[in-house]
């Protein structure tokens, strides 16, 4: 074996320009791959990072149906406290699950005396939603950032609203709401913050005490319409997903069927959308490196075994048995991919040390995003394989037809 | 026992809708340590018959035995083994790998081709290369060396598995004259220190007087046969 690879590494050496052309071409096919890879990975996971920390939170709890009727925030699709009870009982004893924050959410008229609209509100525990969507409070642009995230008597406004009806952070204002029973109540509050959006500016969502939202709502029972979940780590999700979905079909409504449904973030934002484009686009990055180096070694092959059809017939004269010849051919095959597949992983870990020591940042609607791309072992493991395989599946053709040649005519080639 | 017998050998090539006959009904005994030659114009027949001996090709029809093995049957791959394990060549061309030193296209046969241990590789290496002459050259690299070098070389790789016969296709061709029976000198010493029979093909009148035993080719048929013409 060893002499097969120092006779297909001679080989390669031989047509210096020629094999340097192609491992150059292999090494760019890899290493625009493996940095769209990790520059995209860093972009998703940035990305995601923000929507579930500051937002949603890795997966919700709703009752059943609720979140097809979620833009009209309805108030009769709540969590009845006996579910909401279980499903406590199931995340504490999930030991993936890093917090979670009771929600309950409702529609309401935003006044500042002069001018009305609508915003759609949060009502939370500050500590528990603290736990469970940590970024929430890095969104908070104007206001206090260090105590409560909101205390009683406080709102926090997106910006869209807070530039719209020209209110800063300590005016009072009125939320007015019309609770589950058709009556309206409205209560007197002083916004306490203005939050930055998670996808730009457009959000309209705000946030109040879970007492102050009960008693505008004039709840009697201490229900709520979301159970939002923050994980230990977003690689357990699909484990928890199901942990919880058996752990969540055990409660059941009057009709035997089950009361709850669980949602992934994904199910949530339009953002899993772009992911999927990405991951799109990774698989197309893919079949082209495949297609590089398909085409490149396999013409490098087929020229190697049409400039040494009489050093074939040779070797095979002499007594080199078939298998030993397409050994030597797929082995030139091989290193060519190895040598331009490593090539490229060793620039893509230089570029990617370099990006991380220089980062780059660039707005995403209103976020600022800091690329910093990290190469995952699984996928330079990957990238290599591939290279190696498709390289060996490209010399196969060639190195067959080496191995297929007639030596008498091998030996009479000009 | 002769090491080779062929009884009544032909071969036919196929041109496109016609059977074109190369050999027509060849007959001989070699024995061992033999110094032959082909000897004929172009096209009498010398290279098919080289090619068959070689286990390049088969007859079309005949027997032909080489070493008591009946060539004319094998498949590739066992007429790939026996080639390995019995017969050596020389080319007109030289035909070295250009990516392999002196030493190393020496050894390619012991490496690649038997298998054999590295210690027991050198010690065949180094007594064929001391042999042949060529111990300086070693090193070497086929273009670094003359023409005649390189066939000295290509003595040595033939030589280097001990086999029991050399085939050697017009091995004085691309030669001067001079060199030319250098080379033949050498293949008559190495037959006679090693006990390998060399058959080998020339048009050359000069050349063929060098065999011992000359079988003379015309138009596919032998047509004569006996000491030097």
């Amino acid at each position: 074996m060893t002499s097969t690879l120092k006779l297909a590494a001679r080989n390669l050496l031989r047509y210096r320009r020629r094999t340097l052309l192609t491992a150059l071409l292999i090494m760019l096919g890899v290493l625009a791959l493996l940095l769209f890879v990790a520059a995209a990975g860093s972009f998703k996971q940035t990305m995601v990072g923000s929507i579930t920390d500051s937002m949603l939170g890795h997966l919700q709890v709703h009752r059943k149906g609720y979140t097809q009727s979620i833009d009209n925030l309805p108030l009769n699709l709540n969590l009845q406290p006996n579910a909401v009870g279980k499903i406590e009982l199931a995340l504490k004893a999930d030991p993936d699950v890093a917090a979670y924050s009771l929600r309950v959410k409702l529609g309401a008229m935003f006044s500042n005396f002069t001018e009305n609209t609508s915003i759609r509100l949060n009502g939370v525990d500050p500590a528990a939603e603290d736990a469970a969507v940590p970024a929430l409070r890095q969104r908070i642009n104007d206001g206090d950032k260090t105590g409560p995230l909101v205390a009683p008597g406080k709102v926090l406004i997106p910006t869209l609203i807070a530039r719209g009806m020209k209110v800063n952070v300590g005016d009072n204002v009125v939320l007015v709401v019309t609770n589950a029973s058709g009556s309206v109540n409205g209560k007197n509050f002083v916004v306490g913050g203005i939050l930055d959006g998670v996808t730009g500016p457009g959000g309209r969502d705000g946030y109040i005490h879970i007492d102050d939202a009960r008693e505008l709502l004039r709840m009697d029972k201490p229900e709520v319409m979301e159970v939002a979940v923050c994980l230990k780590s977003l690689k357990s999700l699909s484990a928890v997903q199901q942990r919880l979905n058996a752990a969540l079909g055990e409660i059941r409504n009057k009709e035997g069927k089950p009361a709850t449904e669980l949602h992934l973030w994904s199910d949530l934002s339009p953002f899993a959308n772009i992911v999927k484009m990405i991951d799109l686009m990774t698989l197309f990055i893919r079949i082209m490196l495949i297609a590089i180096v398909l085409v490149s070694v396999m013409n490098v092959m087929l020229m190697a075994v049409y400039e040494r059809i009489r050093e074939i017939g040779t070797l095979a004269a002499i007594g080199t048995q078939p298998g030993k010849l397409m050994a030597i051919f797929l082995s030139e095959g091989l290193l060519l991919g190895i040598v331009g597949a490593a090539a490229g992983i060793a620039l893509s870990y230089a570029l990617v040390g370099y990006l991380n020591l220089n980062p780059v940042v660039f707005a995403f609607g209103r976020e600022q995003i800091t690329l910093r791309p990290v190469l995952e072992l699984v996928e330079v493991g990957g990238v290599l394989i591939l290279a190696v395989v498709v390289s060996a599946l490209a010399s196969l053709q060639p190195a067959w037809r080496a191995a297929r040649m007639d030596p008498i005519q091998a030996l009479r080639h000009v | 026992m002769p090491l080779i017998r062929a009884e009544n050998i032909t071969k036919n090539y196929r041109v496109g809708d016609m059977e074109v006959p190369a050999l027509k009904g060849v007959s001989f005994e070699i024995g061992e340590g033999a110094f032959a030659a082909f000897v004929g114009p172009s096209g009498s027949g010398k290279s098919t018959l080289l090619n068959l001996l070689g286990c390049l090709d088969h007859p079309t029809s005949g027997t032909l035995t080489v070493n008591g093995t009946d060539i004319a049957t094998l498949s590739r791959s066992a007429a790939a083994s026996f080639r390995g394990e019995h017969l050596g060549f020389i080319f007109q061309d030289f035909n070295l790998v250009p990516v392999l030193s002196v030493y190393e296209n020496i050894e390619y046969p012991l490496l690649m081709v038997r298998g054999w241990s590295p210690e027991k590789r050198r010690e065949r290496v180094l007594k064929v290369i001391d042999a042949v002459g060529m111990n300086e050259q070693a090193h070497k690299r086929p273009d670094q060396i003359s023409g005649g070098q390189k066939q000295r070389v290509a003595v040595a790789r033939a030589l280097v598995g001990e086999p029991k016969l050399v085939l050697a296709d017009e091995p004085t061709a691309n030669l001067d004259h001079d060199t030319a029976y250098r080379i033949l000198g050498l293949m008559k010493t190495m037959r006679d220190n090693f006990g390998t029979s060399f058959i080998f093909s020339t048009h050359d009148p000069k050349i063929m007087g060098e065999a011992e035993l000359t079988f003379t080719l015309e138009d596919g048929r032998l047509v004569q046969e006996g000491g030097a013409a």
